[in-house]
């Protein structure tokens, strides 16, 4: 069968992730469930747009008040970095060099990890110095339902890119598995332009006023 | 590795696993059309409960805060647990035999698309036995549903949560199917319109949903974690609510019509013998709707108060749905036109289906007339147009495409008179429930009311209607017993049991073989099967010699996974009550679902093949009965 073959560098296909039907399927049906998860998004930013500093009264911080660029920059270049080293990844993929793109996948987890812990620590900082919460206002509310659904979906590409790693370690690179790091890396692309957004409209705009 | 063994004698336990485990479309579209089926029996039920509450006045057959729970679970229950997976079934069952798949894309998500929507049902509905259903009508508009004690709306916000996952699954699957797995010949224009309008209907689900997830996300913060997206003494905002429940919501009425357009598009060319009039502008029609569909939204809100401009734009883009609409209208008279025409069950249905719903489109004009809408809003006229346009337009094709295709998922075929005789009632009944609605609307009875006062005029109207909801009863009733009689005889029909197929379904064996197509055909045509009967021959040109076929496996997982998110749902639901063991429930439930994700995706799940040796067994067999 197609999908267990084993693979030179030579009679690796161009593009590995949809030599097969199955492979065809999935990168179809990904791209589609991106562009659902776009509108999931946008819903989100329509939501944080129209309750932004929304608070019940004045004693409440507001955007302008909490955001400050120096730890959303390191976020920013953390993340848009680790999509750089996702593209890596994916380049030894296509050249059938397993080892290569485990070293990428593995510095795009790392990133991505950093990236997870300034959100934390930046979390941890609007609850202690503003008591700015979840629960303390409409805007508080969407912020964090904006920021940590982004939050929320690295949560779940560091763990997808992690149990691809790991399952395959031994194995290396066939067509039944090229596809899944394919989409895993497409998934983890969507992830950062999302932040793209999120860094202007959230942090940007929010600085500016 | 055998497969054909799968067709010997086995028993319940076996079956009842078999169904567990599917991922076979044909065996998916069943799972779906029994459950699709029980929830219509659900709804059908509460419906009857409605009507005997306002058969007379000062009525109190059922008191005002269980009719609210009834009438909002009648509403959800249609639109989400019967409609939409009815829809669903046929999909499943047709769609990938008219493009001449062998299965559908995703297999497995398609069984994880129904697990989902089963499991979403199932905790929506076991709100009757756990302290009360929803009460905030089927708008759930948050002012209202925020107010709501008990755990009624955490109900219909989890339980919607999960099966809308499922139905996006099943968007998502039926687009890439209908792009990725078209036979040889299958071009985009030759695609039967049923194949075309799953395709537009799945990507208005792919685009609706999303807005729908975010509303009932923010539902469940303000309801159960303490947030305040639309509480406004929070700085919240209610109105966020209707708009993103009516971004969902308008799409979703033509996620429901579109494919009931074309099931009839299917229906009046078959039995009018003649090939659908216009087609190029069936599907241009179709998507133009699809798209439009997304631009009318707040409609629904004209009296929200967004302004004259608003609602001046999205009036005249509400009224230019007309015109798509129109031209299929017309189309399917001139189809029917110089045809001829054979009055089968199905062709009842689609024939009265024209006017019905033409009258349910004309209201609809009426009320996109937004300063009119003022007068109409939340009266019963409201309940009449949208009654017309779903029963009169959705329940009549998923009642005539039952008729339709059932020889396609069972095999035999269900008995015409008892089928006349239940079209008969469900016709009258449903045409003497709803026409006076509009005049009771227009005279000022409010919708959702509980009772009405005497002396107002409304007793005539509302004793009519409620007589003719029992007509609809009968009809559904006689529509079961010749389900049943239909199941007891079972009378297997042979291929093209109408004998007047058109497409690609009907030109295969029934029962239909597990694996669709022994070798996939050569599309030649608009109408692929009727071109080659046209050309004399029996059966279709295959596009390939017999060979391996490869078959997906099995799997529980999908199951598995439905199961966590409604243990989690419970946990979700009871930590809002600071119960000890909601915690550790919602844990375990989430870790179950998580879990089976990365059980799926560790563990290769390569599929199996039949072997061309098995299906050359197979064709000899047939030729010996």
């Amino acid at each position: 069968m197609a999908t267990e073959q084993k693979f030179t560098s030579q009679t690796w296909p161009a593009n590995p992730e949809q030599a097969t039907l199955e492979g065809k399927n999935k990168f179809l049906g990904f791209w589609f469930f991106l562009g659902g998860e776009t509108v999931l998004f946008a819903s989100l930013f329509a939501t944080y747009l129209a309750l932004k500093d929304s608070v019940p009264s004045t004693d409440h911080a507001l955007a302008k008040d909490l955001f400050t660029l120096p730890l959303v920059f390191l976020m920013t270049m953390l993340l848009l970095t680790s999509s750089l080293t996702s593209v890596f990844a994916m380049y030894h993929m296509k050249n059938y060099n397993f080892k290569k793109m485990q070293q990428w996948l593995f510095i795009t987890v790392v990133l991505g990890l950093a990236f997870l812990g300034c959100e934390i620590y930046e979390f941890m900082h609007y609850y202690k110095e503003f008591g700015h919460t979840f629960t303390s206002s409409a805007f508080g509310s969407a912020f964090y339902t904006l920021v940590g659904f982004h939050g929320g979906h690295v949560i779940f590409g560091l763990g997808w890119m992690i149990a691809l790693m790991v399952r395959n370690a031994k194995r290396g690179l066939n067509l039944y598995n090229a596809p899944k790091f394919y989409l895993a890396s497409l998934y983890w692309h969507f992830i950062d332009v999302v932040w793209v957004f999120i860094f202007t409209v959230v942090y940007l705009i929010g600085i500016a006023g | 590795m055998s497969t054909i063994a799968h067709k010997t004698k086995r028993g319940v336990a076996r079956t009842m696993w078999e169904y567990l485990t599917t991922v076979d479309h044909k065996k998916i579209a069943i799972l779906y059309l029994i459950a699709g089926g029980f929830f219509f029996l659900v709804g059908g039920v509460e419906a009857m409960i409605i009507r005997i509450q306002l058969a007379v006045p000062n009525n109190d057959f059922v008191s005002a805060g269980l009719y609210n729970e009834i009438l909002t679970m009648h509403g959800t229950t249609m639109i989400f647990l019967a409609a939409m997976p009815l829809l669903f079934a046929f999909m499943n069952a047709v769609m990938p035999l008219q493009i001449g798949a062998r299965d559908v894309a995703f297999p497995f998500i398609n069984a994880l698309g129904f697990w989902l929507f089963f499991f979403g049902g199932l905790f929506l509905n076991l709100s009757w036995f756990l302290g009360g259903a929803p009460d905030a009508g089927w708008t759930s508009y948050a002012s209202l549903s925020l107010a709501s004690e008990g755990h009624g709306i955490d109900f219909y916000v989890l339980g919607l949560q999960i099966s809308g996952f499922g139905t996006l699954m099943g968007g998502i699957n039926f687009l890439v199917t209908i792009i990725n797995m078209r036979a040889p010949g299958m071009t985009y224009m030759r695609m039967p319109l049923f194949t075309w309008t799953t395709f537009i209907a799945s990507a208005l689900i792919l685009f609706a949903f999303p807005p729908l997830t975010v509303a009932l996300f923010m539902m469940m913060f303000d309801r159960m974690f303490g947030s305040g997206f639309f509480d406004v003494a929070m700085g919240g905002n209610t109105v966020i609510w209707e708009h993103f429940f009516w971004i969902f919501g308008h799409p979703e009425v033509y996620i429901l019509i579109l494919p009931a357009f074309g099931i009839f598009s299917e229906i009046i060319p078959t039995f009018s013998r003649k090939r659908l009039f216009g087609y190029s502008s069936m599907v241009f029609a179709t998507v133009l709707i699809g798209f439009l569909g997304f631009m009318v939204w707040a409609h629904h809100m004209f009296t929200t108060g967004l302004g004259p401009v608003a609602n001046a734009i999205f009036a005249v883009a509400t009224m230019a749905i007309a015109v798509p609409t129109g031209i299929k209208i017309f189309n399917w008279i001139l189809t029917i036109w110089g045809g001829s025409v054979k009055f089968t069950v199905p062709m009842l249905y689609a024939i009265s289906f024209i006017p019905s719903f033409v009258m349910g489109g004309v209201t609809g004009v009426m009320q996109a007339a937004a300063p009119a809408d003022y007068q109409f809003h939340d009266s019963y006229f409201i309940v009449a147009h949208f009654h017309y346009v779903i029963v009169g337009g959705v329940v009549l094709a998923l009642l005539g495409g039952l008729h339709f295709y059932w020889p396609i998922m069972f095999g035999t075929m269900l008995n015409e008179k008892l089928g006349k005789v239940s079209f008969a009632f469900f016709f009258t009944g449903f045409h003497l429930t709803f026409f006076i609605q509009h005049f009771l609307g227009l005279m000022g009875m409010p919708r959702r009311v509980w009772t009405f006062f005497p002396g107002q005029g409304l007793e005539t109207g509302n004793l009519v209607s409620s007589i003719g909801a029992g007509f609809m009863a009968v009809g559904v009733i006689v529509l079961l017993i010749n389900i049943l009689i239909t199941m007891v005889r079972n009378v297997q029909v042979g291929r093209d049991p109408w004998k007047d197929g058109r497409t690609l379904e009907w030109s295969i064996p029934l029962p239909v073989p597990f694996y669709n197509f022994k070798q996939l055909p050569l599309v030649r045509g608009l109408d692929a099967f009727w071109v080659e009967k046209m050309k004399g021959k029996a059966g279709m040109t295959p596009a390939e010699p017999v060979g391996d076929i490869h078959m997906p496996n099995n799997a529980f997982t999908p199951f598995l996974m439905s199961l966590g998110l409604f243990i989690a749902a419970f946990g979700t639901m009871y930590q809002a009550d600071d119960k000890e063991w909601a915690i550790p429930v919602l844990i375990i439930g989430l870790a179950i679902t998580f879990g089976a994700m990365l059980y799926r995706s560790v563990k290769d799940d390569l599929g199996y093949h039949i072997h061309k040796e098995e299906l050359l067994d197979e064709t000899d067999k047939e030729e010996n009965r």
